[in-house]
């Protein structure tokens, strides 16, 4: 075998975010002294949760008492079109409280209700405030409370740190391959369990809100070592993105905007909302303008106003107000929080106050002042609902020692996710996924590396170094993005999606060609090729369940199966590769609700 | 690029080519090279309204010169990754508009001169994580209810979250003389350890004191305020009268400290 730096660590896990963090925080806690590695794509503290905005959903209740744990799992439930895995909705509905305040014993500092305890605001699809909040800018607040308490417990960060394959040991994981992008040199990492904590996959698209690390690398690594993948069809589109100037087209606009009293209007200032609201959010909704206005300043008599429904249904309303003309000029339709003047005195000051970085983002980037004119949004890619199928407990993938926690796993949000529950979703499942793979770790021993995967994926690496001639990697990049955003977008369709699955497989043989030029050290040309591989296979199995699921649900919609299908409500779709390298798709049905929670979501209504 | 419509349908992928009306052209003279050294290297692009410095690096790195090393994230101000110098300024790359820059002459684009070259525009930042760790960390009275949560108001946290804002871009630690010309990595943590220090004296919650440590190895007599950090900071962090000047104040009632003594009694004057 070739030398390669070598690396052991009893746990290893593989991402830096919100999920990664509590993980490695979790095993490295768990006792048995267990030596803990945290390898990240950038630096320490620049994972996507950075950039997360809203808040954490937890039924604390200090805003509203009527809150619980019930509640919250009722709204996930009815949220993900109850396709979501039960068990993991209602441990983290029981446990998501618990973890914010554990955040706060570490540092956190949200803001704060007038009688001292956690500040909670009204987000889409929750029935009551729930979300714990920093301003806008609470993912800030939580990566850098984690990132601060980790420091201190002698866990090993390799940063700039990117793993390209999983190594396994007969059918257990053993290790990772890896390479560092400051000087190109690959790295080889012994574990006795990893924690896959990677984030999405929000770059097969060409408008998202997600950063260059979003290339679907958990999900494709783990399918590669042979793991399931579920829900794959289940992209979220979020309602709300920038829309102009071109170069922050898909930015992402909080939805706390609209949790403050933002209201979204379509060329001729209608509040088009009101026009469509579906049956099952009938009764929770507001009926007029007014009464959805009390219940954002806290009326508890007053029900929801239509902007805040699921962020599936408000992303649909607003491509049909574009595209039946009623638009915004630079494509997208007007959310307005400066209306609020009318309602509320100092409302430019309040706005600065709970919405800090929209005001800045907008005035900077875009020079409009949101105190006085409305800005112009449209949807944006933003999460990814489907990943590694895991169990709900453990978070363990279908291959031993293998865990998956966050973003990159499937099946607490079901067919769309509520916001909120994605910051508590890293908290409430990393914790617990560390806390198996500690568990593994200990009653299992090492295993072998196998030095030829090592090899060959050093070998392939290389390659686009050796090639002359070829295209570069930018390119297919861009042609993969267009071809998802254009045929498995928001709206989709067979005939599309067909032709979708026909050019990525184009895009994978001129992958196989691509050049980089320049050297190993830190090259971003050369990194955007190896991540290639990953963005085509998650192309591929979102085309291929899109395909499959032939009925509309969450963030699924279909053009031609535009009306939900009972029959498809029993089953969960799952991809795993073949034996003969080919991307396999099963139906696998969804394992019956036990009697207790089935009449909590009665209770609930 | 479809800037007519959010429907999903786009036009051919024409690899960057803006279709904006008020097309021009700019010139970035970036810093290319690596520990060993480096030069300017002029490339011209097309510019569309609203772009920022990052998107024209990202245009050169897509057409030009696909191995051009940059740091970034969010694109959005909000992760600190794309500090580096424009036309000689410390800055965020995504927060720089390029109709706020004099585009008749080329724009300079270079490294943070404070931190060791990596590549390109890539600096070697590991220093700074190096330094917090050195730093006592959060250390909470006990709960203040039974059900060990605590309460604290609004007016109380309101002061902290302002330091809490960082977003770890080290452009202070990039400007600060101490570090930049003096080079005292070894005996001064910077600005941005100086908030972070502040952040935890001024936490509520927090019982440790780190006032010893602050005069002893974090060096903070060293800081002679001339507020060039202040300045930098994209966060709008008053670095140097909120959090540095308190510090010192607190530092000048444990130890004796010429320096720190004058700034309490001219910031005691200048509040009367
Ligand atoms: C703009 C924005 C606002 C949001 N606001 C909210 C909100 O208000 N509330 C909410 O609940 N959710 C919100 N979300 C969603 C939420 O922020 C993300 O889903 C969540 O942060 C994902 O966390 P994670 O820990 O799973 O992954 P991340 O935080 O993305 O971390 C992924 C980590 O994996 C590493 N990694 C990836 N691939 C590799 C590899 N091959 N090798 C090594 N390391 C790798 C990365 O470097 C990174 O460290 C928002 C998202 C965005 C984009
Ligand atoms: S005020 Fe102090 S810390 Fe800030 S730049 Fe000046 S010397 Fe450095
Ligand atoms: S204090 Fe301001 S300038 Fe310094 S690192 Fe933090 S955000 Fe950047
Ligand atoms: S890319 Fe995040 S601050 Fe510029």
């Amino acid at each position: 075998m070739a030398e390669f730096e070598t690396v052991t660590h009893d746990v290893l896990v593989i991402g830096a975010g919100g999920a990664g963090l509590r993980a490695a925080i979790a095993s490295v806690t768990a006792g048995g002294g267990l030596t803990v590695g945290v390898v990240c794509k950038s630096l320490l503290g620049k994972a996507h949760t950075v950039m997360a905005e809203g808040g954490i959903a937890a039924s604390l209740g200090n805003v509203d008492d009527r809150d619980n744990w019930k509640v919250h799992f009722s709204d996930t439930m009815r949220g993900g079109q109850y396709l979501n895995n039960w068990r993991m909705a209602e441990l983290h509905a029981k446990e998501a409280p618990a973890r914010v305040l554990e955040l706060e014993a570490w540092g956190a500092l949200f803001d704060r209700t007038p009688d001292g305890r956690i500040l909670q605001r009204n987000f889409g699809g929750h029935k009551y405030p729930r979300l714990a909040h920093v301003g806008d800018r609470t993912g800030l607040e939580m990566i850098r409370t984690l990132q601060d308490h980790a420091i201190h417990l002698g866990i090993d960060v390799h940063m700039e740190c990117t793993v390209l394959t999983l190594l396994k040991d007969g059918d257990r994981v053993s290790g990772a391959f890896a390479y560092d992008r400051e000087r190109g040199r690959f790295r080889l990492f012994r574990a006795k369990a990893i924690v896959l904590a990677t984030g999405g996959i929000g770059r097969a698209f060409r408008i998202t809100s997600n950063s260059w690390e979003y290339t679907g690398d958990g999900q494709s690594l783990a399918y590669q070592a042979g793991a399931a993948l579920q829900d794959m069809e289940f992209v979220q589109f979020h309602p709300t993105g920038m829309v102009w100037p071109p170069s922050v087209r898909g930015i992402l606009v909080t939805e706390g905007v609209r949790g403050e009293g933002g209201v979204l209007r379509n060329s001729e200032g209608r509040r088009f909302m009101f026009d469509d609201v579906p049956e099952n959010y009938r009764a929770q909704t507001a009926t007029d303008p007014d009464e959805g206005w009390r219940y954002t300043q806290g009326d508890k008599s007053a029900k929801r106003p239509p902007e805040l429904l699921t962020r599936d249904h408000v992303a649909r309303c607003i491509m049909r107000e574009v595209r039946e003309g009623r638009g915004s000029p630079h494509g997208g339709v007007y959310l307005d929080i400066a209306w609020i003047k009318e309602r509320l005195p100092n409302a430019a000051d309040h706005i600065k106050k709970k919405l800090p970085s929209m005001y800045h983002q907008f005035k900077q980037l875009a020079d409009i002042d949101i105190t006085k004119e409305a800005m112009e949004v449209g949807p944006t890619t933003h999460y990814v609902m489907g990943g590694i199928r895991v169990d709900g407990d453990s978070q363990m993938s279908t291959v031993p020692g293998l865990f998956a926690a966050g973003e990159c796993a499937a099946g607490l949000h079901g067919a769309n996710r509520l916001g909120g529950n994605s910051l508590s979703d890293l908290l409430v499942f990393g914790k617990r996924a560390g806390e198996h793979a500690a568990a593994f770790a200990r009653d299992h021993g090492a295993g072998r590396v196998n030095d030829a995967a090592a090899d060959d994926g050093a070998r392939r690496a290389l390659e686009p170094f050796e090639r002359q001639g070829g295209e570069g990697p930018y390119q297919i990049q861009q042609a993969l993005q267009h071809t998802m955003q254009d045929l498995v977008g928001i709206v989709r369709r067979e005939d599309d999606m067909r032709q979708a699955l026909g050019r990525i497989a184009d895009l994978r043989a001129r992958a196989q060609r691509v050049t980089v030029e320049g050297n190993r050290e830190y090259n971003p040309g050369w990194h955007t090729a190896l991540d290639l591989g990953n963005l085509l296979t998650i192309a591929e199995a979102i085309a291929r369940s899109a395909i499959e699921r032939k009925e509309s649900r969450g963030g699924h919609f279909r053009d031609d199966y535009p009306a939900k299908d009972a029959s498809y409500s029993t089953f969960n779709i799952v991809i795993r590769q073949g034996a003969d390298g080919s991307m396999q798709l099963t139906r696998e049905p969804i394992a019956p609700m036990p009697d207790e929670l089935r009449t909590v979501i009665a209770e609930m209504g | 690029m479809a800037t007519t419509t959010v429907a999903e349908k786009s036009p051919a992928p024409t690899a960057g080519s803006p279709a904006e009306a008020g097309v021009r052209s700019a010139t970035f003279r970036v810093w290319r090279g690596d520990a060993t050294g480096g030069a300017f290297r002029d490339y011209t692009i097309d510019v569309a309204p609203g772009m920022v410095v990052l998107d024209a690096i990202h245009q050169i790195q897509a057409e030009q010169a696909n191995d051009l090393a940059v740091r970034w994230n969010c694109k959005a101000g909000k992760c600190g990754s794309c500090s580096a110098e424009i036309n000689g300024k410390p800055r965020l790359m995504c927060m720089t508009r390029l109709n706020d820059l004099p585009l008749e002459k080329p724009v300079t684009v270079e490294p943070m001169h404070t931190f060791p070259r990596i590549k390109d525009l890539v600096t070697d930042v590991s220093w700074n994580f190096r330094v917090k760790k050195g730093i006592t960390k959060f250390t909470p009275r006990p709960p203040d209810a039974p059900d060990g949560t605590w309460r604290m108001q609004q007016s109380d946290v309101d002061r902290v979250q302002e330091f809490r804002k960082c977003i770890e871009c080290f452009l202070c630690q990039d400007v600060c003389h101490v570090l930049r010309e003096h080079e005292k990595e070894d005996e001064f943590i910077g600005p941005r350890f100086l908030v972070y220090v502040a952040a935890l004296e001024m936490h509520p919650l927090d019982v440790a004191d780190r006032v010893p440590e602050l005069q002893k190895s974090h060096g903070i007599g060293y800081c002679n305020i001339t507020k060039c950090c202040t300045t930098v900071c994209p966060e709008g962090i008053t670095i140097t009268d909120n959090a540095i000047i308190p510090l010192k104040e607190r530092v000048v009632d444990e130890f004796y400290d010429p320096i720190g003594k004058l700034v309490k009694i001219f910031s005691r004057k200048r509040r009367s």
